[in-house]
């Protein structure tokens, strides 16, 4: 009963497709799994937004919205009628087709990025050799259609913000793939579903999360940043501060195409989620040995859940930082961290089980990010600022 | 030859030509990033996983940003006279023809696009790994102390303000 | 240590996060419609028109000097004069306006008008749901919607209003002394020039 009602999904697909002819069968596996995978986000997508509302008042003393339905939980489509009677606005000076294109390229970039994710034992739309790769190629793709957003829009807060954003996307992208590659190095593939298979298995009642180990738990810590850092969320929303510009590179936009790139904002949200589940939170597996019965696509989606809310926690608790504050962290604190980390890494892989290796590679750890951190909060002198050519 | 490469292969051209011929600068960057793009598909369309997300992830990702980010800093106004396409476009013709030629010429006299060639080789991302890390292993390495040399003059440059002077 | 300042932060939100639920008071918000926050008597939205008595039109301060509509910085008063006079709050004759229109969706309730306005007939109103489906005649408010009664001012600000009341009264009282001396002055000029009069005419019959 409980192996029938972990694969519902995949029993049912089959079952539909049998109706179909022998030829049409591959096709319609496709369609099925694609129409299941964007519906579930999609719906996701919904509730998540309902929930940030919420979550962030609570944290604030507010109520959050509560008119639309029961505990406001109408509030999304109350939004998504707006958004859609709303007037599509285009500025005459605007780049039209660039313009037009560059919500369209966003959304097809980070739709392909949900293909990858295993959300539940044998359920993966197309299982690569490469997955991990692709996804940090889509995301390489993400920063191409924010800068089109950006120029087309014949704005300065629109050009501004996309350049932050693209300053910002390329700065975090390597702490985040230098940390995805230390739980590569240790399951050695790049395919997410293996890599969720190499985290199987209990010693006791607890799971052999990559998390659980010194280089995970850091890994997973400068991954969460990173991710953070990718997907513009708080405290690293530059690219769209209100307070200086308006909303960054979409500021333009309005109407549907306002709502395309909060919807790709919140699908890259939960597809980042995802991958650092997979990678560092044993992806589908169970957390504790003897609550396997429960379906491995509850667990995962419990999972990536779980990690939104921690956003929207912080989200809720720092401020914006400041673009020097932002490029400082990432070059002089989480990149020769997550260097360590690889090393660290790599220590473990070659030290063999036994319990010396959980002391070097913590001792490690922990010292290099005191010492970092340190280093990186010591007291700075501060003078007037010499500027080379302005004078 | 499928459908899918005829398409592939005319987005490619088309993004390619466009990146010669059209005349705003960042238009050109944008059409020549659908040309890496459709490349980088070209090569997924044959089964070369590695290599096309690589391409996706160093050409989209880095040069084609490169190549905005140097355009949006280098000139601050663009011509706004009419016209589609940019006045020299035939020069650039030239010279890409003239690139392609020689490429072209390059693959013809390699030995290694026999038509006859039957077994397509199957290179996982692990073969790939190995090969880097065993035989092209001091390559590599040079590679890496070039790019190292590279980015530290960058800084350097980048850096002109004296200490002394705070 | 790196970090602290985050996870303490990060506790802070948490606490709130778990006892808005648990305790109401936390709840800073109101549920407006139905709730209600009671404004403080300093608080202003936008102007109206001081009345003293029963009859709107008859009481009504304004003398339309119109130093208002050139004070005020954005220009949303509009004022004409009437040609002739009616007692104002003091009881002098003074002209008044045939039309007073103030555009609030111009206004910027800088309360500016009421600063230089000399006759203590343009105050600063309390009211703010005045939203209206006609953007452009549905915000002017003309004399008869910007007259508020006298009593009215004391309800929503009680001090100031004493303060102008009593200003007022003194000013009339004055008035009034002013109007009794004058009218005792000439009183007393009809008199003498009488006395003078009967004066002169024995001397003149003595001449
Ligand atoms: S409050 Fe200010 S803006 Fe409004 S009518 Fe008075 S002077 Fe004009
Ligand atoms: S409201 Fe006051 S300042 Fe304005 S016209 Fe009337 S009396 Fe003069």
């Amino acid at each position: 009963m409980a192996q029938n009602l972990d694969q519902i999904f995949v029993l049912l697909t089959g079952w539909m497709v049998s109706y179909l002819p022998e030829w049409l069968r591959p096709y319609g596996v496709a369609v099925l799994g694609v129409v299941g995978v964007l519906a579930v986000y999609v719906t996701l997508f919904a509730l998540t937004t309902w929930f940030e509302r919420k979550g962030l008042g609570r944290m604030q003393n507010r109520y959050g919205p509560n008119r639309c339905g029961p505990f406001g939980l109408f509030q999304p489509v109350a939004d998504g009628i707006k958004a859609l009677t709303k007037e599509d606005l285009v500025p005459r000076s605007a780049d039209q087709v660039v313009h037009f294109l560059a919500p369209l390229v966003l959304l097809i970039v980070i739709c392909m990025g949900l293909a990858i994710l295993p959300v539940g034992r044998n359920m993966v739309l197309v299982d690569m050799d490469a997955g991990l790769l692709f996804f940090f190629a889509l995301g390489a793709s993400t920063e191409l259609s924010v800068f089109m957003a950006g120029w087309s829009s014949r704005n300065k807060f629109s050009l501004l913000g996309a350049m932050r954003a693209i300053a910002q996307m390329i700065s975090y992208e390597v702490p985040l793939l230098l940390s995805a590659i230390s739980a590569v190095m240790i399951a050695g593939t790049l395919s997410l579903p293996k890599i969720v298979e190499a985290q199987a298995g209990f010693s006791g009642i607890l799971p052999h999360w990559y998390v659980f180990t010194p280089w995970g738990f850091a890994g997973a810590v400068i991954f969460g940043i990173a991710a953070k850092a990718e997907t513009n969320r708080c405290p690293f929303d530059l690219p769209e501060g209100e307070s200086e510009l308006v909303a960054g590179y979409f500021t333009e936009y309005s109407g549907f195409k306002f709502a395309i790139f909060f919807i790709a904002e919140y699908l890259g949200m939960f597809s980042i989620s995802s991958v650092s589940v997979t990678l560092f939170f044993g992806g589908w597996g169970a957390p504790l040995s003897f609550l396997t019965f429960i379906p491995s696509w509850i667990w995962f989606f419990a999972k990536v859940l779980t990690i939104i809310f921690v956003f929207i926690w912080v989200r809720a608790t720092l401020p914006r930082l400041r673009q020097d504050q932002l490029m400082n962290f990432a070059w002089k604190f989480l990149l020769p961290l997550s260097l360590i980390n690889l090393g660290v890494t790599a220590l473990w892989r070659f030290m063999g089980d036994g319990w010396q290796r959980w002391i070097v590679c913590a001792a490690i750890v922990i010292v290099s990010y005191i010492v970092l951190g340190l280093w990186g909060m010591r007291r700075q002198h501060v003078a007037p600022r010499k500027y080379s050519y302005a004078d | 030859m499928s459908p899918v490469f005829y398409l592939l292969a005319a987005i490619t051209i088309a993004g390619g030509l466009a990146a010669v011929l059209l005349k705003k600068l960042v238009h050109c960057a944008l059409a020549a990033a659908a040309a890496f793009a459709g490349l980088a598909l070209l090569f997924l369309s044959l089964d070369a996983q590695f290599a096309g997300f690589v391409q996706f992830l160093v050409y989209l990702g880095a040069v084609a940003i490169l190549i905005v980010f140097a355009i949006l800093l280098t000139r601050n106004a663009e011509e706004q006279d009419g016209g589609l396409f940019s006045r020299t476009w035939f020069a650039g013709l030239v010279v890409a023809a003239a690139v392609f030629a020689v490429i072209g010429w390059a693959v013809l006299r390699s030995g290694s696009v026999l038509p006859n060639q039957l077994a397509v080789p199957t290179a996982t991302v692990r073969d790939i790994g190995v090969a880097l890390m065993g035989r092209y292993v001091l390559p590599l390495e040079i590679v890496a102390l070039l790019l190292t040399a590279a980015t530290i003059g960058a800084v350097i440059v980048a850096m002109h303000e004296k200490e002394g002077e705070q | 240590m790196l970090g602290e300042g985050i996870i303490k932060g990060l506790l802070e939100t948490a606490r709130n996060f778990v006892g808005s639920y648990v305790s109401k008071e936390r709840l800073t918000t109101v549920q407006y419609p139905e709730e209600r926050w009671e404004a403080p008597e300093a608080s202003r939205t936008f102007p109206f028109l001081v009345y003293d008595g029963d009859e709107w039109l008859a009481g009504l301060r304004c003398t339309s000097c119109q130093i208002c509509e050139k004070e005020c910085p954005p220009k949303c008063i509009y004022i004409e004069k009437s040609a002739d006079k009616k007692p104002d709050a003091v009881g002098k004759m003074q002209f008044y306006p045939t039309r007073f229109d103030i555009d609030i969706s111009v206004c910027m309730s800088c309360q500016i008008c009421v600063e230089v306005c000399p006759f203590d007939s343009i105050k600063m109103d309390r009211i703010f749901e005045l939203s209206t489906d006609d953007r452009f005649e549905g915000l002017i408010l003309d004399r008869q919607k910007l007259a508020k009664s006298n009593s009215y001012y004391h309800q929503i600000h009680p001090t100031e209003a004493a303060e102008v009341d009593a200003a007022l009264a003194s000013e009339r009282a004055a008035a009034a002394a002013k109007a009794k001396a004058a009218a005792e002055a000439v009183a007393a000029k009809a008199a003498a020039a009488k006395a003078a009069a009967e004066n002169a005419a024995p001397a003149g019959g003595g001449a």
